[in-house]
């Protein structure tokens, strides 16, 4: 009698192998429970020592024996600064989405969206630079000094001398930054409509514009508020370029007056002090702190974004094979 | 029966329609390509500027000499900045891509199921971190406990930075290759780790390499991590366990300094910086648009348009 002898299970290889593999998934999860821990365990001092009033706090001395810190006005800086830049770019974003996914003609998609994908590549510090030197004096002579003249100082969100290193001028360049990121993605997602959809409007004698309404934008809805909210995450955590251009107010003048005013964001901050605090004092421990913040946002806003966009693919792939 | 007065206002009512939304159409339209030259004019005007002032800071002595002392004649150069980034770039792959890629294959061959939709949602997270958050934690794990700022802290951070990137285009990639492949290598009796490094690796190389220069490319340019991690330096690397420098470091450290030489080299610096990312980036999309096949779904989406 012939008997095959058939191993039974994997031998040790293969389990190594899968060993190892999950070793490596499980690495980015420990990745994100140690930016926790090591953010928490690394601002202890400073969440003792304010409290609350850390969060709510305006004050930023970091003389010896004098020491105090709140993080308040950065929070709104961030705010501010993040909902400027959002404002901008948001319909920019839309628009050309709109563009490479309805009108432009066959010949022009891709070379177009491979210069927005190259937008997106340069790196941050090159678009500070740049701002530095040569937007910002656009902008100010362009924009701001006039707005400034007709509006004067009466005027709240126009007031102070301009000088180009203000909020103003961060959030613009922030917005010029984060355009290639919610165009691209909601590009996608425009087209994941399915064409049957765009054709029954078509059908119905509707123009362009009115397929676009009647037929892409409530089925991709969910998706570019997604698409939005990644955009936001990435406004609220650029560092660079906002920290060249943002004019570094500290303390209670930090807090967001006037678009033409200095300001301070909770990258910005970390990215300025961190050469002057000092190892195991109480300025590294707010700093830590204010990334503790910061990540803390960042987490919700990219979380409630994958959802969201994760969502979406989930409802059109279910609508493809309907 | 309708009456000619009835007509008559009946057309009025439907030329007013449909005048007006022709308009409103070609209104649109309007904006809309409006929408696309706004976009568009930062990148060029970026690129021109860095290029025509970043040629003129140009010289060998600019790439391979020491930084000058401060505001002093001799402005040196930025070759150290140019050896710490080749440095982090190799020792951050040495770490990163290792480890993405065996993630990129538990998602892909391990993958569906719970454990592996919650790493895959995690993964998409950590992509979108911000970089500076990185880097403080990397100071806090490595700086503080060692002591000092090293090449390695920066490596790390930098490394964190490729991880996901790497590990969702390899699993897209890998995803790409047909599942019978896979069971023409069961048949032969080959291992399930052998069938996935020789059958499913090599059929997946083109999304591989371009998911790993992607993420070069991406780390290349990145400032924030490195502040906290190898804090800047003038001088050549002599140890790994020591502060260096890196080009995105050095243009920052350059645009904070109010002389024309120093902005004159920040150009400089941006420009060779500028000349890696961008030239990664569109000979990644060059070879894949060549060869439609064997790369990323993400590409493939982009060049199935045309």
């Amino acid at each position: 009698m012939i008997s095959v002898k058939m191993k039974k299970g994997s031998p040790i290889t293969d389990k190594i192998f899968k060993f190892v593999a999950i070793g490596a998934a499980t690495y980015v999860l420990a990745i994100i429970i140690m930016i926790v821990v090591n953010l928490t365990t690394g601002s202890a001092q400073i969440w003792q020592q304010e409290g609350i009033s850390f969060l709510t706090g305006s004050d930023w001395n970091s003389v010896e024996g004098r020491e105090s810190y709140g993080a308040a006005p950065y929070i709104m800086g961030t705010l501010v600064n993040a909902g400027i830049a959002m404002a901008i770019s948001v319909p920019l974003s839309f628009g050309i989405a709109m563009f490479l996914s309805e009108l432009a003609p066959k010949l022009l998609r891709t070379p177009l969206a491979m210069v927005i994908e190259l937008l997106a590549a340069v790196p941050s510090v090159v678009y500070g630079l740049w701002g530095l030197l040569v937007f910002r004096l656009y902008i100010q002579n362009w924009i701001e000094v006039p707005l400034h003249n007709l509006f004067g100082d009466q005027s709240i969100i126009f007031a102070g001398t301009p000088f180009g290193l203000d909020i103003f001028t961060a959030s613009v360049v922030l917005a010029i930054m984060i355009v290639p990121t919610i165009a691209s993605i909601s590009k996608e997602i425009m087209l994941a409509v399915p064409n049957s959809q765009r054709e029954a409007a078509y059908m119905l004698g509707a123009t362009k514009w009115e397929v676009f309404r009647i037929a892409v934008l409530p089925y991709s809805k969910s998706g570019l508020i997604g698409a939005t909210i990644l955009g936001l995450g990435r406004a609220v955590g650029e560092t660079m370029a906002v920290t060249m251009l943002i004019g570094n107010a500290t303390g209670a003048a930090a807090f967001p007056s006037s678009l033409f005013a200095p300001g301070q964001t909770l990258a910005s901050i970390m990215a300025n002090e961190f050469a002057e605090a000092s190892q195991g004092g109480l300025h590294l421990a707010a700093l830590v702190g204010v990334g503790l913040i910061l990540f803390l946002m960042a987490f919700a806003i990219n979380v409630v974004a994958h959802l969201l966009v994760a969502r979406v693919v989930k409802s059109h792939e279910g609508a493809v094979l309907a | 029966m309708i009456t000619v007065e009835q007509r008559t206002e009946f057309r009025k009512h439907f030329r007013y329609n449909v005048g007006r939304r022709l308009v409103l159409d070609k209104v649109v339209k309007c904006l809309v390509f409006i929408c696309v030259l706004v976009a568009i004019v930062p990148l060029i005007a970026i690129l021109v500027n860095v290029f025509s002032n970043g040629a003129a800071a140009l010289s060998w002595n600019f790439l391979t000499q020491v930084p000058g002392a401060v505001g002093s004649d001799d402005p040196g150069g930025i070759g150290p900045a140019i050896q710490g980034t080749l440095i982090l770039i190799g020792l951050s792959s040495l770490i990163g891509v290792p480890i993405g890629v065996m993630g990129g294959i538990f998602l892909s061959e391990y993958g569906n199921n719970r454990y592996g939709r919650t790493v895959r949602f995690f993964n998409d997270v950590l992509a979108e971190f911000p970089t500076i958050v990185i880097g403080v934690f990397t100071f806090v794990l490595i700086v503080l406990t060692f002591g000092d700022f090293s090449i390695w802290a920066g490596s790390f951070a930098l490394s964190i930075i490729m991880l996901p990137i790497i590990m969702r285009t390899t699993e897209e990639s890998l995803k790409l290759v047909p599942v019978t492949y896979r069971e023409a290598g069961y048949a032969l009796g080959i291992r399930r780790w052998k069938v996935v490094f020789t059958i499913v690796l090599s059929g997946a190389r083109g999304g591989l390499v371009t998911g790993i220069l992607l993420s070069v490319a991406r780390i290349a340019g990145e400032t924030a991590p490195l502040v906290f991690t190898i804090l800047g330096s003038s001088q050549f690397v002599q140890d790994l366990g020591g502060p260096a420098d890196a080009l995105p470091l050095r243009i920052w450290r350059l645009s904070s300094l109010p002389y024309d030489s120093a902005v004159t080299q920040g150009w400089g610096a941006a420009f060779i910086l500028i000349i890696i990312v961008l030239s990664i980036n569109i000979g990644v999309r060059y070879l894949f648009l060549r060869k439609k096949g064997q790369t990323l779904l993400k590409f493939k989406k982009l060049g199935s348009v045309s």
